[in-house]
């Protein structure tokens, strides 16, 4: 039985990525750079960053040594599948004009094979999240869509948890259930080093019959379940979701938005590292003779002034309207619009905030206040009324 | 036709440009047909077509109606910013590319059989008229009509002729407002509400559709409830920055609502809460 759980020790790892390029994908993971741990082609398990770790609080990030080799023993950093799958460009088509006429050529669609490797849980969540937008709304976007059907997903279960990690809030992880092809826990111990493997679709299976590997023990089972389940216990934060749609509606005018107005810097890095913020905007570009021109697909955010421009001005000229409709829309109104929360709970917006913002207290400040009205902020009740 | 745009929902085909009417100084209409001057596709008054000026870039723009000569849709523009001034600049025999038509129409059927009330701000009156047009076309269907038309001066006020024609043969209850307008002007100075209490309306048996800036819309739904039609009779049309037209860019959100497939026309009490939040 394919399905059985696998153990693939590390000095076979390789022969997975192998099998992987074989069957021609292009394995994007984790890799050192920037200063941080980032998504970028790998070619062997080299490539991924053993020994090292991250730290991460509000408004802050830094790569520590780890004790060990770990490939995978850090949280995610600033990437997200998105880049791969929504690319933070793209060109949509090419004009050429023609006398009075014109002709369009849209850009054909894209048609690599990417191997995700190192998916959390989280991750693999915000990519059905955004599925939901690109893929089964009113209208498909063909290019995602090819993206999302051509991409194998290798998913590394979580060994630790984050400070600003809240996945077990939104009820996204730390472990990844379905909707890969591999599910691989990292396991060290005692001077052994080895991947517990589960195959999580007919293409996974077949992948992992090719990879020299054993039966996984019973003990081997309940090791990679302890794994996660430390994870589980080390969430750095919390959110509580109950009744979150309708406590942010209703509290559209709450003076907490205020408060986080004023260190808000605008500056859209949550938009950016977010791994389901969806926004584009398009930019034409066209030479100098006029008669060729090109629209590009840019990620946006709805930080910017431009993002509600219409003539005359900015619908949300105030960083308190644009915080607000960042935050209403991910916990709130998201769920109105494609039956989920827009948040899986990664931390990222809180960790590469650059004054430290975090979501999770925003809303607690919000909850709080709504439950037990101050006496001396008159405005809250006024807010409210 | 639709195959293509399910293949590539944000790549604009190309339409020709029929005909140009000047309306006003600022204001015109593009008639537009298929490049072979084929007729284009049935729409539901009220929805919106993304046009796309060569070299510029693309607008949301509602459509104004079909011609009677050339069936080409009718796009009632005003210039406003660079892409509807290169829009401005196209002649008869151009091309410009067009996505659509997208979004929500006015509920025509829902008012048939009872009085509806139209109210227009400005070029709010473009996206009404198609509206209009089959309110006409099946005058006996329904009971009293009435337009509400409010505009900056006398020089803005679009449509003279049309206005004039559902007046006199199709038994509209015209009334005019503008909000200045020198000493040859013999007709109404004001805002638009001001013209409700003038017209009958059976408030019961009465559907109204609204279109304009979002502060007239407003005060035109208090003005509409006040003269006693419940809100869920009273549609407005809203409009937002938008990029795709289809839910991908997400610039056209408004509260919970994408205004480019949830709207533009939404039936008021559906989104009366987040109008009253500034800067939703």
């Amino acid at each position: 039985m394919t399905n059985e759980p696998r153990i693939i020790e590390r000095n076979a790892l390789n022969r997975l990525l192998e099998v992987l390029v074989q069957e021609g994908y292009q394995i994007v993971g984790p890799t050192l750079g920037e200063g941080a741990i980032v998504y970028g082609p790998v070619q062997s398990s080299e490539d991924f960053p053993a020994g090292w770790t991250d730290e991460q609080e509000g408004g802050v990030y830094r790569l520590k040594k780890r004790a060990d080799k770990a490939l995978f023993g850090y949280v995610v950093g600033p990437h997200s599948w998105k880049k791969y799958l929504h690319p933070p460009e793209r060109r949509l088509w090419t004009g050429q004009a023609n006398g009075t006429d014109f002709e369009l050529t849209p850009e054909p669609i894209e048609s690599t094979r990417f191997a995700f490797f190192g998916v959390r849980s989280c991750e693999l969540h915000a990519i059905e999240i955004q599925d939901r937008v690109f893929i089964h709304d009113d209208h498909v976007d063909e290019d995602y869509k090819a993206r999302r059907e051509n991409a194998f997903v290798v998913v590394v279960q979580c060994g630790q948890a984050g400070k600003t990690c809240f996945c077990v809030s939104m009820n996204t992880g730390p472990k990844a259930e379905s909707g890969y092809d591999l599910a691989l826990t990292e396991i060290l111990d005692e001077g052994r080093h080895f991947f517990h493997a589960v195959a999580g679709s007919p293409k996974g299976a077949a992948i992992l019959q090719q990879v020299e590997a054993r039966a996984a023990t019973s003990s081997d089972n309940a090791e990679a379940e302890e794994t996660v389940q430390k994870a589980s216990q080390q969430m750095g934060r919390t959110l509580d979701t109950a009744g979150v749609k309708e406590l942010l509606q209703e509290n559209a005018e709450h003076p907490r938005w205020d408060l986080v107005a004023d260190r808000c810097l605008s500056c859209a890095n949550c938009t950016m590292v977010c791994p389901t913020c969806f926004c584009s905007t398009v930019e034409d570009t066209t030479d100098l003779t006029g008669d060729h021109t090109e629209r590009w697909q840019k990620w946006d955010s709805c930080f910017t002034m431009d993002f509600s421009y219409l003539h005359g001005g900015s619908v949300r000229a105030s960083t308190k309207s644009r915080y607000r409709q960042w935050l209403t829309h991910k916990l709130s109104s998201w769920i109105d619009q494609f039956g989920s929360s827009g948040c899986v709970g990664c931390g990222r917006c809180v960790t590469w905030c650059p004054v430290g913002i975090d979501l999770t207290e925003e809303v607690r400040s919000i909850r709080e206040d709504k439950l037990v009205p101050l006496s001396s902020k008159k405005e809250a009740s006024n807010g409210n009324a | 036709m639709e195959s293509v745009q399910r293949q590539n929902v944000m790549l604009p085909s190309p339409y020709r440009v029929h005909r140009v009417h000047r309306e006003t100084e600022d204001t015109f209409t593009l008639e537009l047909t298929g490049k072979d001057g084929a007729a284009p596709s049935e729409f539901i008054p009220g929805q919106f077509n993304m046009l796309y000026a060569f070299g510029i870039g693309e607008v949301p723009i509602s459509i104004s109606g079909r011609s009677e000569s050339s069936g080409g849709w009718l796009q009632t523009i005003r210039e406003v910013g660079t892409v509807t001034r290169a829009l401005h600049r196209m002649k008869r025999g151009g091309v410009l590319g067009l996505r659509g038509p997208f979004g929500t129409g006015w509920p025509i059927e829902e008012a048939q059989g009872n009085d509806i009330v139209f109210m227009a701000g400005g070029i709010g009156l473009a996206p009404l008229r198609p509206a209009l047009h089959v309110v006409q076309s099946k005058r006996d269907q329904f009971g009293e009509v009435v337009l509400l038309y409010g505009a900056r001066t006398p020089e803005s006020l679009l449509f003279e002729k049309e206005r004039e024609l559902w007046r006199a043969k199709f038994g509209v209850q015209v009334k005019v407002t503008v909000d200045a307008a020198g000493r040859e002007w013999k007709r109404n100075v004001g805002v638009v509400t001001s013209l409700v209490e003038r017209t009958s309306f059976d408030p019961d048996h009465t559907v109204a559709f609204i279109c304009g800036p979002e502060v007239m819309m407003r005060f035109s739904v208090a003005e509409l409830k006040q003269s006693g039609i419940p809100e869920d009779k009273i549609y407005i049309s809203m409009e937002r920055n938008m990029k795709c037209a289809v839910g991908f860019c997400g610039h056209c959100q408004f509260g919970p609502t994408f205004i480019c497939k949830d709207g533009p026309v939404f039936r008021y009490d559906r989104i009366r809460r987040f109008l009253a939040v500034r800067e939703i």
